[in-house]
């Protein structure tokens, strides 16, 4: 499929560029536009105007207009903040519909479509919908877009019309001279006779023709400033689904952090505490059975079995998460995670403030996960484990002597750490050449 | 003077029990009693452990490390306070897991003199936990085997030296036992303890000494100077 002429130009802008532009409905419409500018402009610049009109007066005592009142700096800085806070509170409300309404106005010279480039709140209320369209950049954009008008926009279009209205008085200067008595003034030259009003007429028929592709190209300068401004831009929205996203996944790390301290704490009030006294129990009555007899037996094996359960459960419940960690953060809780590991293992912490807890967590597990990849698989004789603040990010290096040749896919518990790292907009870094040494970096952010 | 604290009578240890967990709670204080403790408040909470201690200037605390309100170690700042208020106070901390942190805290309280740091489940072997209790009360050190078997790992290097008898004897002399009570736990003779412990002492570098309390402390000092 070729490429197919387009034949009709969709904005302005093209439509300048064709031979037909004269001729058709395009500079009527950039006229439409045009003579619409200064009621926006007014609509919307006055009040935006009085919002700053502190601003009004540091500046005219800085230009020394105004005599007489005292331009001190603190009240010039003052007024300045002042102006700076009206805009920044009351400018979004006149922004927003001014900006909705420019947007409308595009259409007249841009048939491509113009939608809304604001976001739609996540939550329903009002308080939702302010926290989203003051947080948004197409608001703030939306409030230059009509500061320009009023500011650049309009002046520009005077201008434009300025010179129309020149060009049309000169093309109807032969009706103006049949209509008048006197001779007619028209900017330098006098005209007296009808026949003499032919030659000012055809220039002003060809500056108007030239004042159309002029003012035309003003409009569409303007409408395209506007698009741009107001378009919706994707990669903002998607960015802004992105911190979302982040952030709803690390919340549910966090959920998920509170979910095993509660277990942990349930079977720990629970589970554990039976089961001491259940064995505890059962340690007193085999006190009373006499000695030999095979109930004395039973109970000692009944002991023997509620004792491996408390073992067991013990590890388990360490392993879902263990107190210490929240009691004493990582200073204490890693040299006991080293101590069970049965390779020996060295550490070293150094960190001046307790991370947050999930933050802990994650770094602990970390560990956990690469020294117990280290007695499992490396071979190694020695480990070293070293945690440390850097700047904002702490940072915990895990390494061995070992034969090397880790990769994060064969564990999956490093896998799903990294994931658990990332959520919390940290990483893990893994180098473990063949025949060793193996080395791996956690960086999470600490605020 | 070497003394053997689970010869003493623990009737008049006067005792105060804090744990949160009402089923252990009765349990523990039943097993005190039918001992000879005489327990005279049990409590569910560290701040009663405190004011408790004040009103009855008791001879031993039991307490559990992890107590409301927090769930964290109060039981253990509150031993370790009470110990510095009242030196003497024999402390026996009950722990659901061993802390190598908490049990030094505890030793380092008070020269490690009437200390005892045991896991919670130790309380199933009912006599042998009364006994504990006993050596603690009377001025001993118990520890936890546990604790001894985490240390012996940190510490590989010299220790290596050391046999797996010599091993099993260290966590004995830990628990705060006499040689005589070894050689019973054991199945050994008393001489042949006896050599064990020369050797491992030798073997670690330590004077020879046969006051149970400064032996255990010395081979705890020396596995945690690591």
């Amino acid at each position: 499929m070729g490429a197919v002429p387009d034949d009709h130009p969709r904005t302005l802008l093209q439509a300048l560029a064709r031979p037909g532009y004269l001729l058709s409905l395009w500079p009527l419409r950039a006229l439409l536009y045009g003579a619409t500018t200064p009621l926006s402009a007014l609509l919307w610049g006055v009040p935006l105007g009085l919002l700053s009109l502190p601003w009004v007066f540091p500046a005219a005592a800085l230009a020394g207009t105004v005599h007489g009142v005292p331009a001190t700096p603190w009240g010039a800085v003052l007024l300045l903040a002042l102006g700076a806070l009206l805009l920044a509170a009351a400018g979004p409300l006149v922004a927003l519909p001014g900006a909705a309404l420019e947007r409308l106005r595009v259409r007249l010279v841009d048939d491509r479509p113009l939608p809304t480039p604001h976001r739609e709140p996540r939550r329903t209320g009002l308080a939702a919908w302010f926290a989203t369209r003051y947080t948004e950049g197409a608001t703030w954009r939306g409030m230059a877009v009509l500061v320009l008008t009023a500011l650049l926009f309009l002046p520009l279009t005077g201008a434009v019309a300025l010179l129309l209205v020149f060009c049309a008085s000169m093309a109807a200067a032969p009706l103006l001279v049949w209509g008048s008595v006197g001779p007619v003034a028209l900017g330098p030259w006098e005209i007296e006779t009808l026949a003499a009003s032919w030659i000012p007429a055809l220039a002003g028929v060809g500056l108007l023709a030239a004042g159309a592709y002029i003012g035309g190209l003003a409009v569409a300068a303007q409408a395209e400033l506007v698009r741009f401004m107001q378009r919706d831009r994707g990669e903002e929205a998607l960015r802004a689904e992105l911190t979302e996203v982040t952030r709803s996944r690390a919340r549910l790390v966090d959920a998920f952090e509170a979910e095993r301290r509660r277990i942990e704490r349930d079977l720990h009030d629970g589970a554990q505490q039976r089961l001491v006294a259940l064995s505890m129990q059962l340690g007193l009555a085999r006190l009373d059975l006499p000695e030999g007899s095979a109930a004395r037996e039973r109970i000692a094996g009944a002991q023997e079995q509620a004792k491996r359960a408390l073992e067991e459960l013990r590890e388990l419940v360490h392993g879902i998460h263990p107190q210490v960690l929240t009691d004493r953060g990582l200073e204490a809780a890693l040299p006991e995670l080293a101590d069970r590991c049965a390779v020996p293992t060295e550490v070293r912490v150094g960190i001046d403030r307790r991370p947050p807890a999930h933050t802990e967590a994650t770094a602990y597990f970390a560990v956990a996960e690469a020294l117990a990849n280290t007695a499992k698989h490396s071979g190694a004789t020695s480990a070293r484990v070293d945690a440390r603040m850097e700047g904002r990010t702490l940072v915990v290096e895990v390494s061995d002597d070992g034969r090397g040749g880790a990769q994060a896919a064969e564990g999956g518990g490093l896998t799903g750490l990294a994931d658990r790292a990332e959520a919390a907009d940290g990483r893990i870094l893994l180098s473990s050449p063949p025949g060793g040494p193996t080395l791996l970096r956690l960086e999470l952010p600490c605020p | 003077m070497p003394v053997n604290p689970g010869d003493r009578p623990n009737g008049t240890v006067r005792t105060v029990l804090a744990e949160d967990g009402v089923l252990l709670r009765e349990g523990l204080s039943g097993l005190l009693e039918r001992f000879g403790f005489a327990v005279v408040e049990a409590v569910g909470d560290a701040a009663a452990l405190e004011d408790a201690v004040r009103r009855h200037g008791p001879g031993l605390v039991v307490t559990d490390i992890r107590m409301p309100p927090g769930y964290s170690d109060e039981g253990l700042r509150a031993a370790v306070r009470l110990r510095r208020e009242r030196p003497g106070l024999a402390v026996v901390a009950l722990s659901q897991y061993v802390e190598q942190s908490y049990a030094a805290d505890l030793l380092d309280s008070g020269g490690g003199a009437g200390v005892g740091y045991l896991l919670k489940e130790r309380v199933a072997d009912v006599e042998e936990f009364a006994a504990q209790l006993g050596r603690v009360a009377a001025g001993g050190t118990v520890v936890d085997p546990e604790v001894v078997r985490q240390l012996l790992r940190r510490r590989r290097d010299p220790l290596e030296r050391l046999s797996e008898r010599e091993r099993e004897v260290l966590a004995e002399i830990a628990g705060g036992h006499s040689n005589t009570a070894i050689a019973r736990r054991m199945h050994l003779s008393e001489a042949a303890v006896g050599k064990h412990i020369g050797n491992i002492l030798a073997k670690l570098d330590l004077p020879p000494d046969d006051g149970l309390n400064r032996r255990v402390m010395a081979v705890l000092a020396y596995l945690r100077s690591a």
